[in-house]
């Protein structure tokens, strides 16, 4: 059974100081699936994800990453404690080498090229895949030449992905990787995740985008003040399917009416009696994503 | 075509993890190419060494007594400020703007060893040091007649107080990195610590002119040793009589210096950051 998590947490605590970042996160992520943390900023959603990616201490919680718990298998005691045993060493490149990063913040490298930079990173894993191909995968092989700096805003974020998957992973972490992109690059961005996805690779991003969240997660855990709230495919998200459908039309004068209706097709049948044919400005619809997310958060 | 590898079915290219050796080289590599292409970094820390010969032996162009030039004198200091600057200056400013830019955590999320990342710059250190005191030697043979050592004995003490303080210096200089906040601060904390150990260290005046207690000062870090072991190699044995000390006293700039390679490495594994404050 633990075999088919990716990612297994219980109780996940996290404070800095008076502030309560992380206040009891339970979380499962099933290998294969791309899992969206969807939160308002200040939720949680980086400390948490830092946190699985080794990046920080856990304050209280049981975390399992492929099976590891991250802290004691990156041994992240203080220095100087240098492992007498070549074995956690040893265990913490191999965990590293199947866990894909992409940061927040995006990384440069100043004086060095994309080509450079990935071709560089690909001689730390194992398994690495072939940096060419890489770079053009994420839609830089017109920039592999071009030096880190001069690059936009969205594709040092395609290098930061491209950093992020050069080992293989079994596992991708993609802190809101695409804050900044048109919406075109955007799509592309959409697509190499599904690639990657179909190819089996786990995938947990966070994102505040909720089209992003709606088009590309498997499954949503809302995240809102260091608690997750719901975890849910997005069209099942805050029992989106059975909310009450909302039903709008034009009244002979032009007056624009709207009703709540559970059953929505009774009500239309009914109008469309009264009207005797066509319903004028006829609409219905459902709560969308954002309106349940944004009552889950409390708005 | 797979683009993962699943557990039990291994990629067809086999995995090919490169050695620690192979590792350090290539990180070394990428760390010399960064500083090579960086303009700033090539001509504050290689040129500014060369220009102040240039100027130095320019305007003292008469002896120090006993027919010594005092390019002799003056080569000793150049010497050890190139060294302090490609390592104590150099990755005092650097090492902050790459923890700013995430460039160290981003190293850290990879399966890389973290020594392979520290000895990339020892290695880009090293190579840029020995390249900057050849240029220096070769302008000031060329242009003002610097004798070089003529023994064996003389360059090997050349080699000793080099990489003692070099060492000391690039430790140090990676422990002073962890006291900038922000990119920018880096060079704030580093850049008057170097300039005021250069002026009462000997560098830009003789030693001796110094006021005692200035000289007491300098005492305590390890430039004003390293231009002392120096001196010993550019200089006549003779000369060693007019140290503070009465002679070179090369065990003693030994000791000193490994000390402060003691003080730099224990600052290092005590206050090293791979993140900025702000990132945790």
């Amino acid at each position: 059974m633990e075999d088919e998590l990716a990612i297994s947490v219980r109780g996940l605590r996290k404070a800095y100081g008076d502030n309560v970042a992380v206040a009891g996160v339970d979380l499962d992520v099933r290998r294969g699936e791309v899992f969206a943390l969807l939160g308002p900023n200040g939720a949680g959603k980086t400390t948490t994800v830092e946190i699985l990616e080794g990046y920080r201490q856990r304050d209280a919680g049981e975390v399992s990453v492929l099976g590891s718990d991250p802290g004691l298998v990156l041994g992240s005691r203080p220095r100087g404690s240098r492992g007498s045993s070549r074995t956690p060493r040893r265990g913490a490149a191999d965990w590293r080498s199947r866990v894909g990063i992409v940061l927040q913040g995006t990384g440069e490298f100043d004086e060095l090229t994309v080509a450079e930079v990935v071709r560089h990173f690909s001689g730390f894993y194992p398994e690495a895949d072939d940096p060419d191909r890489v770079v053009e995968r994420v839609g830089l092989g017109a920039k592999a030449n071009a030096r880190t700096h001069t690059l936009s805003g969205g594709q040092k974020r395609r290098l930061d992905v491209a950093l992020g998957i050069i080992g293989r992973p079994e596992l991708l972490f993609l802190d809101e990787p695409t804050t900044g992109f048109d919406p075109e690059a955007r799509r592309e961005f959409w697509e190499l995740i599904r690639d990657l996805a179909a190819a089996g690779t786990t995938i947990v991003l966070t994102t505040h985008y909720l089209d992003e969240a709606e088009s590309l997660a498997d499954r949503v855990g809302v995240i809102a003040a260091g608690r997750v709230i719901e975890v849910a495919p997005p069209n099942l998200l805050g029992n989106r399917q059975d909310a009450l459908a909302t039903v709008s039309w034009r009244t002979p004068d032009g007056t624009p009416e709207t009703a709540q209706s559970a059953t929505p097709t009774a009500l239309v049948a009914e109008l469309a009696a009264r009207f005797g044919g066509e319903v004028p400005g006829l609409t219905v619809t459902r709560p969308t994503l954002e309106d349940v997310y944004l009552s889950m958060i409390g708005h | 075509m797979t683009t993962t590898t699943r557990p039990g079915n291994p990629v067809a290219a086999g995995s090919r993890r490169l050695g620690p050796g192979a590792l350090a080289l290539r990180q070394g590599r990428l760390e010399i190419t960064q500083f090579l292409r960086s303009r700033e970094s090539v001509v504050f820390t290689m040129g500014f060494p060369i220009i102040m010969i240039l100027i130095f032996a320019s305007i003292f162009d008469g002896t120090i007594g006993g027919g010594v030039k005092f390019t002799q004198y003056f080569i000793t200091g150049m010497i050890a400020t190139g060294l302090m600057t490609v390592s104590f200056q150099n990755l005092g400013i650097w090492i902050p703007i790459e923890r700013d830019r995430g460039v160290l955590k981003r190293y850290r999320g990879t399966p890389m060893p973290k020594w392979v990342w520290f000895a990339g710059k020892v290695i880009m250190v090293v190579a840029i040091g020995v390249a900057e005191t050849a240029l220096l030697l070769a302008v000031a043979v060329a242009l003002f007649d610097l004798d070089l050592p003529a023994t064996a004995a003389k360059w090997f003490t050349f080699g000793w107080v080099a990489v003692l303080g070099v060492t000391a210096c690039t430790l140090c200089g990676i422990a002073i990195s962890s006291l900038a906040r922000t990119a920018r601060s880096g060079s704030a904390v580093v850049t008057p610590v170097s300039l005021v150990l250069q002026f009462i260290s000997g560098v830009f005046f003789v030693f001796t002119d110094l006021p005692t207690w200035m000289q007491q000062v300098a005492a305590l870090f390890p430039l004003k040793w390293m231009c002392q072991g120096l001196r010993a190699v550019f200089l006549p044995e003779s000369f060693g009589a007019q140290e503070p000390g009465g002679s070179f006293e090369l065990g003693r700039v030994a000791l000193v210096l490994a000390l402060w390679c003691v003080i730099g490495l224990v600052l290092c594994l005590t206050t090293f950051r791979w993140t900025t404050k702000r990132d945790g």
